[in-house]
């Protein structure tokens, strides 16, 4: 947690000598906590003050980035216990858990590597794959690493294959998962000597915070949580623990991202608290099951939640040309919110049918929310119509409104006297079908 | 090393609210159902128990709905052609409370004969739904709401628009209302104070907070419900109320649950993927604070229902 201007000036010289340029010492420390200068600028701190100081600045969760060839999965840095307070930052890495005595584990990764859904104009992927170590891990990293090169956590207790398979791994970050009080001190040296980060796994947050303190004094920063807890009320507590004790009371012992296994309690579980994991804190999700049917409402799930409340997904207002529009295809008429330019777009484009779609200014909002919001209204529609070099493009004046704001039709014959206003269906799935039927 | 976990002391609480009236108070029901009663953010076990978990109610319609997605009419059957055995159906599958949406194509007879139908053949609490234009809602729910006197049914959909109406006839026939708004927080709430001025006794209210599906909005129900409730744990009098929220409805709208043909393969099986839209909607709003999630699904009602199981474990 930052520390406050008067905090701050009590680890200051407080001798106002004005060397760094403000009057005082209380001056120069509210503009510290304020992030506004460098302490570098007062040459008098002492260094046990610059230690405690930089400290405070660390972030109470550990930014952790795993790292491979190109890629680069990021958990940590987190602010707020509710989103609605700033926003959840670093979305959790999802990743896939296969065997390494799985005699297809090639093939599986690559399903998973190329695995890519376009939700509102962004392709979603896993980020990477887990690999256990119930046979010889480093042939199974050389398997996998045949189609895919996101990053690796690699599971398993013993430090011997552990090593063999982090060689492999030169210049990457990968996640091993996990040491416990057993063979923690094997683990943080594998860890060190490889460069990469080390999951810690115990039955309580008390034994938790003396394996994360014993790794730190051997010198590993770059640490995981598994917070154990055999069901999802245990876990959504647990989480709940963790993250409030580094944000609200800042206790670094428990300030790092968590990672949290789905499958662990049978796959009947893994959908529903994989979906707990996205919306309650995790770091690292990882799955045990390849189905896309679970894998895509994941994602969405998960960029849903992890969207900044302050700034609704948009698009640009303008017209985009769908399918290479010809001068007697029809204009099509939106608003910009992401997901309702994409459902409309998506929509058309599938079917192969030709359309200008004209994505009025709305700021940022879907159909109904602009319309009760006086945001798409008849004036606003024929302004970007106005606006737009549509009236010379099209040879039919042809304007299809959505149907959820048929209300608007009159008014906007009245506006653009000079086009033959249409309303279209309610939803964009049946657009399609009016576009064949009633268009031509 | 010990660890001093920060605790939440909260001045408010959620309020209770029964559904639903037996035979000692007045009604038909086998048994009430009660909700509310939270004194934490949801299911945080370590600061104090939750009182009552969360109901799920299976929604049924009045008449056939043509336009619902085939995975559901697979799912039902017949019965969705019948409302009482509909609503039979889905008390055997494990439902706590039935919502019966009327359409626009009932008359207030047809909808109060169907109400009543409903209710001899269910022993399971009542929610009756409006077609949603207010207007049609008054028309048909007020003479629902006077043949069921006594029952403790809820009434929805009570809007800013209607719902001078709706809470006379919930108040003068001993009913419940479900309070709509559109995903404000200080919209909720002067629809709270409007309905309560009214008389209505606060034990009798619900709050809809309006609910968005995954992919379609459901960050920003998700993000009213965490501030409806921290408020109301915040000692706020106007946001105490248990929510209701309809993941049903609004998930099987979207075309990852409605269309199986024509799609990107990356959605995979369609069946599978429409029940994990409804399931993951649902998930997300039992984590926000739900205390009644309509559903349509037998299949996300076991899904939901095994997941609030386990949360009120711990
Ligand atoms: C999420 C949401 C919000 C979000 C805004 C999200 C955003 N960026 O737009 C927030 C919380 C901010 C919000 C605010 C409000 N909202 Co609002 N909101 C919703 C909600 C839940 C979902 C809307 C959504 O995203 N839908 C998904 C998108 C994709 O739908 P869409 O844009 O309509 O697009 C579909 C179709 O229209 C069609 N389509 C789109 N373009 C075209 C073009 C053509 C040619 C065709 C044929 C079809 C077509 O295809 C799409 C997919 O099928 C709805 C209720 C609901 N469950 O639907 C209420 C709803 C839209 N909101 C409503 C209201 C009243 C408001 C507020 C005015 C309330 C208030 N006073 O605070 C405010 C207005 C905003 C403001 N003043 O700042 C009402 C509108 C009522 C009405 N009929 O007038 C609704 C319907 C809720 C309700 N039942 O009362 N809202
Ligand atoms: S330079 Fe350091 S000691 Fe001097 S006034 Fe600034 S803060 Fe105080």
């Amino acid at each position: 947690m930052a520390l406050t201007g008067i905090q701050i000036y009590k680890l200051l010289p407080q001798t106002n000598c004005k060397a760094c340029g403000f009057p005082t010492c209380l001056a120069f420390a509210m503009k510290l906590a304020a992030k506004q200068v460098e302490l570098s600028a007062c040459p008098y701190v002492t260094e046990e003050s610059e230690k405690q100081l930089a400290e405070s600045a660390a972030p109470p969760i550990r930014l952790i980035s795993l790292k491979s060839d190109g890629y680069e999965v990021k958990a940590g840095n987190e602010v707020c216990m509710f989103r609605h307070e700033k926003t959840f930052y670093n979305k959790p890495g999802i990743f896939l858990r296969l065997k390494a005595s799985d005699p297809d584990i090639a093939a599986k990764a690559a399903l998973a590597d190329s695995y890519a859904v376009n939700y509102v104009g962004m392709d979603l992927h896993l980020d990477g794959i887990a690999i256990e170590a119930d046979a010889d891990l480093a042939a199974a990293v050389k398997a996998v690493r045949t189609t895919s090169k996101r990053p690796l956590i690699l599971v398993g207790k013993d430090a011997g294959p552990l090593e063999a398979a982090l060689s492999l791994l030169a210049g990457e970050q990968a996640l091993i998962y996990a040491a416990d009080s057993s063979n923690l001190t094997p683990m943080v040296n594998l860890a060190k000597k490889h460069k990469a980060a080390l999951a810690l796994k115990a039955a309580t947050l008390e034994a938790l915070a003396d394996l994360t303190q014993q790794a730190q004094a051997e010198g590993l920063e770059d640490l995981v949580l598994d917070l154990g807890g055999t069901n999802m009320g245990d876990w959504l507590n647990r989480a709940t623990q963790a993250r409030r004790l580094a944000l609200k009371s800042n206790f670094r012992p428990l300030g790092f991202p968590t990672i949290f296994l789905a499958g662990q309690n049978g796959s009947a579980r893994e959908a529903l608290s994989a979906a707990q994991a996205i919306v309650k804190y995790a770091g690292f999700i990882v799955l045990d099951t390849f189905s896309p049917d679970l894998i895509y409402p994941l994602l969405v799930l998960r960029e849903n939640i992890y969207t900044d409340p302050q700034k609704p997904i948009q698009v640009q207002p303008g017209v985009y040309e769908i399918n290479s529009p010809k001068p007697d295809s029809p204009v099509l008429v939106t608003t910009n919110f992401s997901i309702t330019y994409f459902s409309v777009a998506n929509e058309v484009e599938g079917s192969g049918l030709s359309a200008w779609l004209l994505v009025c200014d709305a700021e940022g909002m879907s159909v109904l929310t602009a319309w009760a919001a006086g945001k798409f209204d008849s004036e606003r529609i024929a302004k970007s119509v106005k606006g737009s070099d549509l009236g010379n493009k099209v040879s039919k004046k042809r304007l299809v409104l959505p149907g959820h704001v048929a209300v608007l039709s009159g008014e906007l014959e009245e506006e653009l006297s000079d086009w033959e206003i249409r309303v279209g269906p309610r939803e964009a799935v049946d657009l399609p079908a009016f576009m064949k039927q009633a268009l031509n | 090393m010990s660890v001093e976990v920060p605790k939440d002391k909260w001045p408010g609480s959620i309020r209770t609210v029964s559904l639903g009236a037996t035979a000692s108070e007045g009604g038909t029901r086998a048994r009430s159902v009660i909700v509310g009663g939270e004194t934490t953010m949801p299911y945080l076990s370590f600061e104090a128990p939750t009182p009552n978990k969360p109901a799920i109610a299976i929604e049924i319609k009045s008449h056939k709905p043509e336009d619902w997605s085939p995975v559901l009419a697979q799912a039902w059957g017949d019965v969705m052609s019948d409302a009482p055995a509909w609503a039979k159906r889905a008390e055997e599958v494990g439902a706590d409370l039935i919502v019966l949406a009327l359409t626009p194509d009932d008359t207030p007879e047809s909808a109060v004969k169907c109400v009543k139908s409903v209710l001899a053949a269910s022993s399971l609490p009542l929610i009756v739904w409006g077609p949603g234009q207010a207007d049609k809602d008054n028309e048909l729910l007020v003479p629902v709401a006077e043949a069921t006197k006594g029952e403790k049914i809820v009434l929805g959909i009570c809007e800013d628009k209607n719902y001078r109406t709706i809470v006379a006839a919930a108040m003068a026939n001993g009913h419940i209302v479900q309070a709509s708004t559109p995903m404000d927080v200080n919209l909720s709430k002067q629809l709270n104070i409007l309905v309560s001025d009214m008389g209505m006794p606060k034990d009798r209210i619900l709050t809809d907070p309006t609910t968005g599906a995954l992919g379609y909005g459901i960050e920003y129900g998700y993000s009213v419900m965490e501030r409806l409730r921290l408020a109301g744990l915040q000692g706020d009098a106007t946001t105490q109320q248990p929510m209701i929220v309809t993941p049903g409805l609004e998930a099987w709208k979207t075309k990852e649950a409605k269309v199986g043909e024509g799609v990107p393969e990356a959605w995979g099986d369609w069946s599978k993927r429409a029940i994990n839209w409804e399931t993951l909607t649902a998930i997300a709003l039992v984590e926000s604070g739900a205390d009644i999630l309509v559903l349509r699904h037998p299949e996300t009602l076991k899904n939901v229902k095994d997941a609030i199981s386990e949360l009120m474990i711990a």
